[in-house]
């Protein structure tokens, strides 16, 4: 009872997050993409729940808010981890072996193409076409941070720093 | 207007205001073929085959333009088909067929594919793409409509006409690119949504990517089945469409027909659901009269739609109690069929098999309805459609056109005029008020028309002066209408006493269950129909068929409004506000067998007074009798009341103290 209750409450909570953007933005179905642009700020995903209440404070059909989150890639529809590993797949990258990395972090974290997020909302993988930085090819971008000629080496060292920092009681 | 002028293939055609170049190069009879425009909805642009080349002007070169959404220009050359246009329009529908399940011959859609017409007439013959998807799995979570995705051409058109003739919106276009779908939010099934089953979506899909729901094999089954006694009913606009593939003209009235073919088929009985109609309104006239007279829940809205009773009860929940209590007429055919029959017949109830053949694909999730259930059987036990009725004609190899006319059967094949009517919009409201007038002035009406309600008018209004005093109504037809005029109602900016919904375009006459290629020439046609038809009936008033009023003296308590009646021909509504299923449990109680509360919020109203409401319920069934005797949980209404359901009583509202406290009532007496 205890925990469906508590569940009941983060979606309030989530909810009232919700409610404060659509305030901000005057209940305007014309601004539905900053709308939900900033929910997800706020709540890192947009969840079914989420999408719901956007669409029915909106007076929208919540296939249509649905059809919106889905189009934009921007927008990520489950949970995502703490820390976002952003991975370029552009040409450059690809040709300098970016394909590398990316299966030394799907190996490392137990994800693959179909589940790009851990089970203990950690690490988040991102495949991107191109960061626009392709002299620096492969780039990997580790929580905003970028990282240059990256290797599967390097692309471990830093998970397993990160790992032995949450275990220190996280970043920050 | 003046008449302007431009070229089309060398030849010069006059047009006036038409609002693209693709309706005056139709106009001039040249066919361009095309997926994603319709004449009844928004221009889309999508498909890309209605492309033309427009001669270039001031030494500019020649450009080539989706005609649909060009406008026409005075002076303007164009050319329909050149060398270019031809390759363009091949390879657009080359890559249409990569993806495309290709399994047509068992597809229902087969015969009147556009897409496989279009590939035809292009000549296609090798798809030079390599189809890159799986097959998707099959939306079968309807009782009404099937979807498919992998006969998807991606045009829109049901996404436009859900939206913009239905005001519903239940399916959109998710994702993106190579992964683009047509899909109701979250990739839910069409059966999971706010869709009210009205079909419309499947009259315009170009392919058999949403096709009506085939039951036919179930009528096989039941006909082969030598301990069942199969009876049949037909619904009104059914006769003046299911000639149409048999080389009949819209709106041909086939019934005669159509009763002879069923009787090859091995149906033990046919009747016409034009009898229950009458029934219908012997009933809703009569509920029209006395609300009328006292004033109460004006003004009454029409139920014989299934659609549109869904609708309502999905967006405007709090109007159900102005919604006519009547079921439809296939709901009190089924009811009196299945009470009347089975000794008439000499047979078990069980044993008695109710086939209706509908316009519609609504009236199959109608059916399917608890509340029209006698232990767990179904009063209409099968619904078809139309069309799926034809396909079981062609089967047998019956040419339903050269076949003698036959009567249907008595008692429940007889019917009058206004019975008839019911197939197009206006008609239930014609109907009624030759009733209603009637009684209400206790003299004979003389002339039946009430030709204000006809035609094809998205909304009709009119005043009637009655000696009980002016009657005000109106007719719409399309959801979006409907909402439109609810809008109205509830703003206070327009009064009604009476007013009748049909969900589809023109009434059933272009039901989601007709003949695919409804435009609204057919429309008009098949209207015409459903008048002639009345004006060739005996009689045109319901209360003159002798065999209804027969059939109360005998089975229901004697005539409209008794006890019987209530029972067997009227039902209630539900609140389906809560239609979009994002729920979120409050409280989990651990007992085994507990209570259900629901507690429905509006999504645009203040969050903290519902928080605070939540709280006060929780902590009163944790102080209750049964603190682990209730599961509580909380969803939203669309646009609906908001409401607090325990057990299944519900409490309009709970933000006032006095609602809150039933509420508690509620809980107490539930523990």
């Amino acid at each position: 009872m205890r925990e469906t209750l508590d569940k009941t409450r983060a979606t309030a909570t989530g909810l009232a997050a919700a409610t404060e953007v659509l305030e901000k933005n005057q209940y305007d179905p014309s601004r539905l993409i900053p709308i939900l642009e900033q929910i997800q700020e706020k709540l890192n995903y947009l969840s079914k729940e989420t999408i719901t209440f956007v669409a029915d404070a909106l007076r929208l059909p919540p296939a249509r808010v649905y059809g919106v989150a889905t189009f934009y890639a921007r927008f990520a529809l489950n949970p995502k981890g703490k820390h976002i590993i952003r991975l370029c797949d552009g040409t450059a990258c690809h040709v300098k072996k970016s394909r590398d990395i990316l299966e030394k972090l799907y190996e490392k974290l137990g994800l693959s193409d179909e589940k790009r997020t851990t089970d203990d909302l950690l690490f988040t993988i991102e495949l991107v076409s191109c960061l626009g930085a392709c002299g620096l090819a492969p780039v990997m971008v580790v929580d905003g941070e970028v990282h240059g000629q990256s290797t599967p080496q390097f692309a471990e060292e830093v998970v397993d720093k990160i790992i032995a920092e949450e275990a220190k009681g996280g970043r920050e | 207007m003046d008449k302007k002028v431009l070229t089309v293939n060398g030849r010069e055609v006059e047009f006036t205001d038409e609002r693209n170049l693709l309706e005056v190069i139709r106009k001039a009879g040249v066919e361009i073929p095309t997926f994603c425009y319709h004449s009844d909805l928004s221009v889309y642009g999508a498909c890309r085959l209605c492309l033309v080349e427009v001669e270039g002007t001031n030494g500019r070169p020649n450009a080539i333009m989706a005609s649909c959404s060009t406008a026409p220009a005075p002076g303007m050359s164009i050319r329909t088909e050149t060398k270019e246009i031809r390759a363009m329009r091949k390879v657009a529908v080359e890559l249409l067929l990569a993806n495309h399940n290709t399994e047509c011959p068992t597809c229902v859609r087969s015969e009147d594919c556009k897409l496989r017409k279009i590939a035809r007439q292009l000549g296609v013959e090798h798809i030079r793409y390599k189809k890159l998807k799986d097959f998707a799995p099959i939306d079968v979570s309807s009782p009404s409509l099937q979807r498919d995705p992998n006969k998807c051409v991606l045009c829109g058109d049901c996404v436009r006409v859900c939206s913009e003739v239905q005001g519903i919106g239940a399916i959109n276009f998710a994702n993106r690119g190579s992964n683009a779908q047509v899909v109701p939010a979250f990739g839910a099934g069409l059966g999971e949504v706010e869709c009210v089953n009205c079909g419309q979506c499947a009259a315009v899909c170009p392919t058999g990517a949403i096709t009506p729901k085939q039951d036919v094999d179930k009528v096989w089954a039941a006909l082969y089945d030598p301990t069942k006694t199969v009876v049949v009913e037909i619904a009104p606009a059914v006769r003046v469409a299911v000639g149409e593939q048999f080389g009949a003209k819209p709106g041909e009235n086939f019934a005669g027909k159509l009763v002879a073919a069923l009787r090859i088929m091995g149906f033990k009985r046919v009747f016409d659901t034009c009898f229950s109609a009458d029934m219908t309104i012997f009933e809703e006239a009569t509920e029209f009269l006395d609300r009328f007279t006292k004033k109460e829940d004006l003004p009454l809205f029409t139920s014989c739609c299934p659609a549109w009773v869904k609708f309502c009860e999905t967006y405007y929940p709090e109007m159900r109690p102005n919604l006519s209590t009547c079921r439809s007429p296939q709901g009190m055919f089924g009811s009196v069929a299945k009470k009347i029959l089975p000794e008439q017949l000499g047979c078990k109830r069980e044993d008695l098999v109710v086939v209706s053949i509908m316009p519609c694909t609504a009236k199959k999730f109608e059916a399917g309805l608890d509340k029209f259930k006698v232990d767990g059987v179904p009063e209409t036990d099968i619904v078809i459609t139309t069309s799926e009725v034809q396909r079981m004609i062609s089967s047998l190899g019956i040419k339903l056109d050269e076949l003698e006319p036959e009567a249907f059967d008595m008692p429940l094949g007889f019917s009058t005029g206004a019975g008839v009517i019911f197939g197009t919009s206006g008609g239930v409201m014609e109907a009624a008020l030759r009733f209603a007038v009637e009684k209400a002035t206790g003299k004979t009406l003389e002339n039946v028309d009430f030709k204000m309600v006809r035609g094809m008018d998205k909304i009709k209004e009119a005043t009637l002066e009655t000696p009980a005093g002016e009657v005000r109504i109106a007719v719409c037809h399309g959801l979006a209408s409907a909402r439109a005029l609810i809008e109205k109602i509830k703003s206070g900016e327009a009064k009604y006493d009476f007013v009748e919904v049909m969900a589809c375009p023109g009434g059933c006459i272009s039901g989601g269950g007709q003949p695919f290629g409804a435009t609204d020439a057919i429309r008009k046609q098949r209207q015409a129909g459903m008048y002639v038809a009345d004006k060739t009936a005996q009689l045109q008033k319901s209360q003159d068929n002798y065999l209804v009023d027969k059939c109360y003296q005998e089975h229901i308590g004697g005539g409209p409004g008794s006890h019987e009646a209530h029972e067997l021909l009227h039902t209630t509504y539900e609140n389906r506000s809560r239609a979009f299923d994002a729920v979120i449990p409050a409280l989990r109680g651990t007992d085994p067998e507990r209570v259900s509360v629901i507690m429905t919020v509006r999504a645009d109203s203040d969050p903290k007074g519902g928080e605070k409401a939540l709280k006060q319920l929780v902590d009163h069934i944790k102080a209750s009798a049964r603190p682990e005797g209730f599961d509580v949980d909380v969803a939203f209404a669309g646009s609906g009341e908001e409401s607090v359901e325990v057990g299944g009583n519900a409490v309009p509202g709970f933000r006032t103290p006095a609602a809150m406290k039933k509420v508690k009532g509620l809980v107490d007496a539930a523990c």
